[in-house]
Parts: structure tokens; sequence; C-alpha cells
């Protein structure tokens, strides 16, 4: 086998995630217009990078229809200002669509098609809420393909709970709980705003600038949360609180062959080591990161032992713990999710892969000690995704201290 | 009343009751002051103020009494917050696409005292005036349209940034007879110096009201910054945290000097006086108050500008030439968009071919026009193959000159020239579906070419004649379908001139004049239908005003005479340089028609012919310029024996023009003296300040003296000029 491409993840931008809905900072906001800010905002931060050498833009969403329809990629490249002759494409795998931007573009760097790509997602639930225009097909349940649970996500969520009756929601809650700690630590400590995009929002009370996440409740206790009702079930173990929520918001990210980023200067945050996604039954589809880990981890000739740092989407807390229980890491470990997540943050679904990926370039950054770090999520109708990243900044003495 | 002085020589405004304006603009579509706070770097706030009128882009921000009441209320109030230490700078910014299109003036014309007008000044500078005092730096983000004052907003903040697509940004005021009147007069000058200002304030609005994009206002130094459209409000945000950070220098070139104002500034505004005087004459007086305030702007304090502004504005508002201003430009802005009496829309027939008869100049210019704009095969036809060549050639060339100017890329001027053929086969219109004749202006010939284009083309092609004096029903005459034919009267040059007059005639059916209707709008003129009589409009009012000078001529009144005479109109042009204009050979012409059609009224003139014959009347330098009248042509008139005064031209001809449009009125020539109006205003570009003709006619006395009666109930003119009356310019 020829030699492979090195991929490398230059740099990765977002906006804030805002609350989904009328009261939301978004409501008056395009999702197309957000996405576009994140890659205006890419290519700025990034002023070596020539658009027209851009080969490819791939921007994910779940509901590509009205402001997230017309081949998202290719008219957000448009609306960005990037040269006509960059073509563009649209991508969508639910919750990790800008996971498989990502994967797809460094598919095609590695490969050798590409030099440089732009891969991000959006998802504006407030505008497009979830399963809003579908139309399943009636095979799936005539033939019992998947339970009439496998399209409600929180319904999956509950069935992790049923089989793994030790996963209590008094675990959920203090996962939530510490999510909610460690957003408002890392953002206390300046760790999330550096790749945050500020988004002129517009209101019934004025233009506004979103600068922050609108979703975090760092007041959260663990009385809060045991109060909260469990809208998917009574008496069921998934409340609003050890869950995401409904958001909007848009990321972006510019990926490079090495040589590229060594010809045009440009920081070099992540190495793309090996990514793979797996399917799993859709009733319990928070399960997915599970399998596809451990292909990326079998892909790359790694194990889980070999990982200083997760990225782990909190599509619920169960889910997370699902994973970490499966390979023995603990609930609290430091290495999962050091500025908190999805709980707290909030996950536009086909944006959020990118988000993960921006966090564990930073903490890259701050932690040379690391070789390999994991970015992985759930995804809905049973699915997993992975990758894995090695850190530039990696530094063998100080992994011996 | 008397004014209460501050300090430094200005009003102080929060002494003047605003409720009388207030009451006027009863039902005024407030565009509200909505303020968020936004954190900037090292715990800066910046308090961005909205201005949005809660409708959409069809609906722009307008700043009428109520608005500006919320907008200085919202200003104290930052004020405040800004002595508590609680903000560090405020910005104002509009909604989407608009900042504000300026002044409310939907009531202007009803305000009742020369006060209350200057009321609408004095609160101007009452509200936008406190952007300059707020005790922390501001700014204004000009993301949309800025016009009047909306820009003027701007001017009074501290720093400008300007997003790069605002498609109009000006001081349009001049234009409508006002001036820019809440600041824009002292500040703009003392922002960019005085040659910049007098081309915003004076220029643009005298060029077809000519507006800004975002690139000109940073150029001219109007915006300290300028960013792209897809973050400008982020960017500009990022920018204003720098400047408050100290981050950011703003340099400002064009901020006028010692020097400029020592030796530069009297003198741009005496050569931009001369230039005005030359253009437009001094009959309109708005442009000429712009310029003295533009003038002692040079000196003197802000308050002192600012009250300088209130009583050129409170004269204006109070004056006749801005209700006929307003007055002509609602005409041109609305009734030219919904022509009266025009058939519904659905009626109108496609149009997939056009075929023009006649391949000269005037049939060429036709040909380029309908293929640029209804984009269809354009057949031309003449006599023979050597003119129709030369035709399409012609047509060709005015397309390659498009490209060349970049007006349309390659791939259009393909298209276009594709569309375009020659023929001198007939048969080559049989799949036309409008066919247009600029052929000889003779009966005979324009009867006999439809007659036997009408053997070739199908029964419901209409047939369009572009005459200016035959009647159209004769022309018609031969067809055995007469109801498809309309008249269809342009006006030279063609590519320019707005107008179309669309002649019904008693036969022509609705589809056809629907037809033409949507043809003229598609062709981006505006229509105006008229009955089939002489002249239609345009022509018998000139011709009504050309015959009485050239009769005051024949009858041994010196030209200069006749110019002094018919100056207090105003008009873009003397009765002599009109005809040359419009030819001396075709001037005759028409004065002949309108007087064998009308003996008793008009004037024919054997002296135009032979100055026709002579070739012309004005002398000339080597820049076209008029330098006084042609000694061959003052020959041929010589020997006149009864000269008329000034005072008998001007009487006689107002009455004259009185006489007839009532005459046209009467004979439902157009069904309103509106239609007259904006006939003059698009077809002879007669000024605003005339309200076309009608609103002058009326306020000068020339319709009560006539026929005891106005065109307007109430007239259209002011509420009490403190300014004396046109006459003025006479004595």
């Amino acid at each position: 086998m020829a030699e492979r491409t090195e991929v490398v993840f230059v740099d990765g931008v977002r906006t804030p995630f805002g609350r989904a809905g009328e009261k939301g900072m978004y409501w008056d906001t395009r999702a197309d217009d957000l996405v576009v800010k994140a890659i205006t905002a890419l290519m700025e931060r990034n002023p070596n990078v020539p658009g027209d050498r851009i080969d490819d833009v791939a921007i994910a969403a779940t509901t590509q229809a009205g402001d997230q329809g017309l081949t998202l990629g290719r008219t957000a490249a448009l609306l960005a200002g990037l040269p006509v002759s960059v073509p563009g494409f649209a991508i969508d795998r639910m919750c990790a669509g800008a996971m498989t931007s990502v994967t797809t573009m460094g598919a095609a760097i590695g490969f050798g098609a590409y030099d440089l790509a732009i891969a991000g997602g959006v998802e504006h639930m407030g505008r497009h809420p979830m399963g809003a225009g579908v139309d399943p097909n009636p095979r799936f349940l005539s033939e019992r393909l998947v339970s009439e649970d496998a399209l409600n996500m929180g319904a999956t969520a509950e069935r992790i709970h049923d089989r793994f009756p030790e996963y209590t929601k008094e675990r959920s809650d203090r996962f939530a709980l510490r999510s909610q700690q460690k957003v408002a630590a890392a953002y206390a400590a300046g760790k999330i705003q550096p790749d945050l995009v500020s988004v002129a929002t517009r209101s019934d009370a004025g233009w506004g600038l979103a600068t922050r996440d609108e979703a975090p409740r760092p007041e959260t206790t663990l009385e809060g949360l045991a109060a909260l009702r469990t809208p998917f079930r009574p008496h069921g173990r998934i409340t609003a609180g050890n869950a995401s929520g409904l958001n909007d918001g848009a990321t972006a990210c510019l990926l490079a062959s090495g040589a590229t980023a060594k010809e045009l200067g440009l920081s070099v945050k992540m190495k793309l080591v090996s990514f793979a996604f797996a399917g799993v039954e859709p009733e319990v589809m928070g399960l997915g990161p599970v399998p596809s880990t451990e292909k990326a981890l079998r892909k790359a000739g790694l194990s889980i032992t070999d990982i200083g740092l997760f990225e782990l989407n909190e599509a619920f807390a169960v889910q997370v713990i699902s994973f970490l229980d499966h390979f023995g890491i603990d609930d609290d470990d430091p290495r999962v999710n050091e500025y908190g997540g999805a709980i707290a943050i909030g996950h536009p679904l086909a944006s959020s892969g990118v988000r993960l990926m921006n966090q564990l370039a930073a903490q890259f950054a701050d932690h040379p000690e690391v070789r390999y770090g994991v970015t992985a999520m759930c995804i809905g109708l049973g699915q997993g995704g992975t990758v894995i990243w090695e850190n530039p900044h990696f530094n063998k003495k100080a992994a011996k201290r | 009343m008397t004014d209460n002085t501050t300090a430094t020589g200005g009003t102080d405004y929060t002494a003047v009751d605003f409720s009388p304006l207030v009451e006027l603009f009863g039902d005024e579509v407030v565009t509200h002051s909505l303020v968020r706070d936004i954190p900037l770097s090292d715990g800066r706030t910046l308090a961005l103020l909205t201005l949005d009128n809660g409708r959409d882009h069809t609906r722009p921000n307008t700043l009428g009494p109520l608005t500006l009441l919320e907008l200085s209320t919202a200003l104290d109030d930052l004020n405040a917050r800004a002595g508590r230490g609680e903000i560090h700078g405020v910005a104002v910014t509009g909604k989407p696409f608009i900042l504000a299109a300026g002044a409310d003036l939907s009531k202007v014309t009803e305000i009742p005292s020369r006060h209350v007008g200057k009321l609408l000044a004095q609160l101007g500078h009452h509200a936008l005036g406190k952007l300059g005092t707020l005790g922390v730096p501001s700014f204004v983000f000009i993301n949309g349209l800025a016009l009047g004052g909306g820009l003027e907003i701007a001017l009074n903040a501290d720093y400008r940034t300007v997003d790069a697509t605002v498609p109009a940004i000006a001081l349009p005021e001049v234009f409508l007879g006002l001036i820019p009147g809440w600041g824009g007069s002292y500040l703009l000058p003392n922002l960019v110096g005085i040659e910049n200002a007098l081309k915003v304030i004076v220029e643009n609005p005298l060029k077809n009201n000519r507006t800004l994009t975002g690139a000109d206002a940073l150029d001219l130094g109007i915006a300290d910054t300028m960013f792209r459209s897809v973050s400008f409000l982020e960017d500009s945000i990022r920018w204003a945290d720098g400047v408050l950070a100290g981050t950011i220098t703003v340099n400002r070139p064009q901020l006028p000097g010692k020097i400029e104002r020592l030796v530069k500034w009297d003198a741009a505004i005496g050569i931009a006086r001369k230039t005005l005087q030359n253009r437009i004459g001094t009959i309109a007086t708005s442009p000429y108050a712009a310029l003295d305030l533009v003038k002692a702007a040079k000196s003197g304090t802000r308050d002192e500008g600012f009250t300088r502004e209130d009583d050129a504005l409170a004269d204006l508002i109070s004056g006749d030439q801005l209700p006929a201003s307003i007055y002509a430009f609602n005409l041109v802005q609305k009734r030219a968009k919904r022509p009266a009496g025009a058939p519904d829309k659905a009626l109108a027939r496609p149009i997939t071919k056009v075929g023009v008869i006649g391949a000269g100049l005037m049939a060429s210019q036709f040909a380029l026009l309908f293929v640029r704009r209804l984009k269809v095969p354009v057949v031309i036809t003449d006599l023979d193959q050597a003119r129709v060549d030369k035709g399409v050639a012609y047509i060709h060339g005015e397309i390659a000159t498009l490209q060349a100017k970049g007006r349309i890329n390659p791939d259009e001027a393909n298209r276009l020239r594709a569309l375009v053929t020659g023929t001198t086969d007939k048969a080559d219109f049989s799949d036309a579906d409008w066919v247009i004749e600029a052929v000889f202006e003779e009966l005979g010939v324009k009867q006999d070419v439809f007659a036997e284009i009408e053997k070739h083309i199908s029964p419901t092609a209409i047939l369009a004649t572009n005459t200016s004096s035959l009647l159209v029903e004769q022309i018609g005459a031969k067809l055995s379908h007469p109801e498809r034919l309309v008249g269809f009267h342009f006006f030279n040059p063609v590519a320019v001139m707005p107008l179309i007059e669309v002649v019904n005639t008693p036969a022509t059916d609705e589809a056809t004049l629907s037809t033409a209707m949507v043809i003229a709008e598609k062709l981006k003129k505006n229509a105006v239908i008229t009955r089939d009589t002489p002249g239609f409009v345009v022509n018998r009012v000139l011709a009504k005003l050309l015959g009485e000078a050239m009769h005051a001529v024949d009858t041994g009144t010196p030209f200069e005479v006749v110019n002094g005479a018919l100056a207090p109109f105003g008009l873009p042009m003397t009765p002599f340089e009109l005809l040359e204009l419009v030819g001396l050979k075709v001037g005759a012409h028409v004065l002949d028609t309108h007087h064998s059609a009308f003996p008793d009224r008009f004037f024919d003139s054997t002296n135009l012919h032979k100055l026709a014959e002579h070739g012309k009347i004005l002398e000339r330098n080597s820049k076209g310029q008029v330098t006084g009248f042609d000694k061959g042509a003052l020959k041929i008139v010589a020997g006149g024996s009864a000269p008329m005064t000034a005072e008998q031209i001007l009487r006689r001809v107002e009455d004259g023009l009185a006489d007839e449009i009532k005459r046209m009125l009467d004979d439902d020539v157009v069904h309103a003296p509106e239609d007259i109006d904006l006939c003059m205003l698009l077809g002879a570009g007669w000024p605003f300040q005339m309200g076309g003709v009608t609103p002058y006619l009326d306020r000068v006395g020339a319709s009560e003296r006539v026929f005891g009666g106005t065109f307007h109930t109430p007239m259209v003119r002011g509420v009490g000029a403190d300014v004396p009356a046109d006459r003025s310019a006479l004595h």
C-alpha cells in the first residue's frame, strides 16, 4: 500500500450555540447565515489560506430544506465570498454530520485528491425541529425493522437505562451536573471563547451580538436535576437536565494535507489518525460510539489505553456512561470532556462533530503529555462515529513526567 | 416666536414645544429606537441602538416626529448611563438593508405655518444632535440605505462604518426642494471638505438624484471604514471596540484644514454657484439655499450651523417650490407606476417577436431598446438591403459599445446580436406579435406601410406608430383591423427619456391598449394614456410655449427679451435651445401642425422656417456652449414692428398654457391635471419646482385669470412664503 498523505486539522471555529425556539437568540437568524459566518471567520483567522486553493466545502445538516437546503456547502461557500471556482456539497449523517464532513474531506486529502478543504455543519433546530417533514417508510414498523422507540431519541436513551440497570438516574444526573460545572469552569478559564465566532442577532428588541453559548445553566444542582420531569416515560430516567437540549449553531474547520500546511505556514492543531462509523440496534442508538471506537482503534493499531483525551458528545448522560463503562473508564475521569459537553453547551445536531474537535485541539495544546485523543458521538437510527487524532504538540519528556 | 439662544450661538431645543408637529403626524409609522447592550473587550459595553419600524424592507425606516422624540429619549437615557459609567460607547444601526430613508415627508405639505415647519428642522437637530454630546463616543454603522435624514444620523455621530453593499447613500434634499436640515449642511463639509460636500449636497441631487455606494462614502470620507456585508455588524462592533480601546486610530485625510477654509472654500462655492446658474438657472431656490449654508459652514459653531439650517428649512417648507416638488416627486414615483386608465394587465398579449418598420436612426434605436428589454427576436425592414444592413450594423455597434462599457457581458452581447436581424422581405414579419413603425412623418406613407404589412402579419399582431403629429386613427384608415393599432410616442433620445405617450384611438381595443402599457413597462418607460388629439400632451403644451415665443420674435421682440420673459419658469432650457435640440425643421413642422389643427390658438412662424433653412439660432463656442445669438439668425428675424415686453410675453404664455391645458382636460385628452404634469416632467424635463406645469399656473394666478378657477383644490403651494414669489427674478 502506498504511503498515505498526512491529514491535519488546521483550525476550527463555531458560532455560540443558541437555545432553539422563539425565545432563542437565533430565532430570527438564518441557518445558512450561521454557517456562513463560521466559514468567513475561519478564513479570516487563517489569512495564509488562499480562497482559491480550497478544494471542496462539505457542510452537513440533518434537515436539508429551506435555509438548510440548496446544497449547503456550495451556497455557503458562495455566500462566504469564496471564489466561484471552489466547489461544495451537503452532507447528512444526523448528529454526526459535521464529523462526517471532516472524515469525508479528510479521506479525500488522505487519498491525495485534495490539499485543502472546509468541513462543518449547521443545525437550526428552532427553524427545523427534529423530525419535521420526515416520512419514514412504513416497512420500518410493519416488518419490525426497528421499534417505535427508534425514532425518538429520548426513548432510545431510556432503553439504555433499561439494558443496564446499574446506570441509575442519579448517576446520569451527577454526570450532567459535572458537565455544567466543567463548562462554567472552562468559560471562566477562557478555554471556550477563542474558537467562538460572534454573531449579530436580530430580534424584536433590536440587534444583539451572540458571544457565548446560550444553553449552559451553571446554577444547576443535583436537587434541581432530580426534580425535573421525565418527558419520555412516566417515572423514567431521561430529563431535560441529563440530556443535550434543542439548539441552533454552526461549525466549520479547515483541513489540509501535511505538505500544504507546511507550504502555506498553517497551524497544525491535530493530525488525523483514523476514523470509523459503525451501526447498532436503532433502539439503543446511544451505544453506537462503542463499536465505532473499537473499529477506529483497530484500524489505527491502538488500544483504548493509548488515548489520553476524550471528547464525547453528550447526547445523553447515560449514553456517555455506557461508553465509559464499556472501556473501563470512570464517570469522572479527568481525560473525558475536560471542558464539559453537550449537556451544558447544547447539541445542534449536524454541527456538533467539529465542536468536539475544536475542544480536543485546544486540550492537545494544553496537554503535550498526551499523544492520542478521541472524538466520538452517537447517531440517530443506531450509529456511532469516532475519529482518532494525534497531538502534534506531543512531547515524550512531558509524557514521562 | 423668539428663539432661545444658547451660549454657543445656537438654539436651546429643550425649550421648544414640539407638540404641534406631533399632532400633525398623528398616524406616523414610528421607527423605534431599540437598545441592547453588547459586551466588548476589557469589560467595556457598547449600547447598540437599532432603528426599526417593525415592517419589512419595502417600508423603509423613516423619521417622523414621534420617531425623533423616541430617539431623543433613548439618547438621553444613554447619556445618563454613560455618565454612570455603565456604557462606554453608543452605536446606531438600522434594520436589514435600511438605516433610514430620511425624514417622514408624508405630512410636510400639510404643515400649517412657517413656525411648525421650523419645528420639523429643530426637532431633527434636537434628537440627532444628541449623538454628538453623549459623553462617550458615538458610532453609526451604516448597514443599508441611508438617505437624507438617515445619513444625517450618521453625520451627527463621532464615527461611521459602512457596509460595502449599501445600494444608496445620499443627501437628496435639494432634488426635492429641501436642504439637508438636520445637521448635514454644516457637518458634512466640516467632515469631508468643501468639494466633496458640494458633490453630495448639490451636484448629485441635480444629476438625476445620483446616490453613493458604500465605497463612494468611504472614498469621500463620509465613512471611516468599510466592511463586507457578510459580517458587517460583527466587524463594525469589533472596530468600535478597537476605537474605544485605543488600538485603532482613525485617520481623516478629507477633514478640511485651515488652508482649505482660507483658500479653497469660497472659491469652490463660487464655482458651484456659477455652474448651477448655467445648468438650472436661478429660479429653483433650494440649491442656492444649500450653497449658502455650506458656505457659512466654513466657520462658526455647530449650534450656529444648526440654527441656520432651521431657518433655511422653515423658509423652504413654507414656500411654494417644496409642495410643488413633493407633488412632482409623488407623480413620478407613484402615479407613473400606476398609470391612470390602464386596462387589466391580464388582457395583454404575449410578445415573442418584434418587427420594426424602418431602419433609420429612430427605428434602430427602437430595435435596440426592444431587444435589450424584451430579449425577443427583433426584425427590422426598410426599402432596400443597404439601409437594412446599415440599421443592423448600427444596432450591433451599440451592443458592442454596451459590452465595451461593461454594461453587458459577452454572452449577453452575443444573445442580443443574434436576436437582431434585417430583412427586405415583409414575410419575415409573419410571426411578429408587435410591429412598430418609424417611417417618414407623412400620413399617406404611414397608411400605406401599415396596409402593406397587414397582409403579412397575423390578425392579432399589434401595430404601433411612433407618430408625434398625426392622428393615429387616420394612420389606421386603410387597415382591415384598426382595433389593433395604438399610438406609441417616444421622446428623443429614446434610450434616455422616460416617457411614452400611449395613444388610445376610438378603435383601439382593450387588449391592444393593455399590451402597449405592459410593453412600455417592460421597456422601463413610464406610459401615460392619451386620447388621439393633435400633439397628444407634451408636444401640444410645448407647441403653445414655442409658438408664443416665436410669435414674440416675429413681432419684433429680441430673443433675449423672450428668454428673460420665460425665466421665471426655471425651465431646463430656453425656447430657442429647445428648438435647436428637436431640430428647427421639426420644430417648425410641430408649430404648423398645431396651427392647422387649432388656427385661432396656435401660431405658426414663417421666420422659424427661414431659421430652419439657415440652420441655427444660437451662437455657440467650440464646446457647444451657448454664447449668444447667431448673427444670421438675428438678421432673419429683424424687422418686426410691435415688440412685446417681458411682462406681456410671460402673461401671454402663462395664460395661454392655462387655457390650453384646461381645454385638454375638458376634452379628456388625459383624465387629470396630474397626467399633464407627469408628461411634462418626464417627457420635457420640466422642473419639480413648477410641479410640472399646473401647480405653477395655479400659484401665479393664470388659472384664475383664464377660467376663474384652479387646476388643484387646494392649490399646491406653500402656507406663507417668507421669500417673495417666483416673480422676484424678473425685477
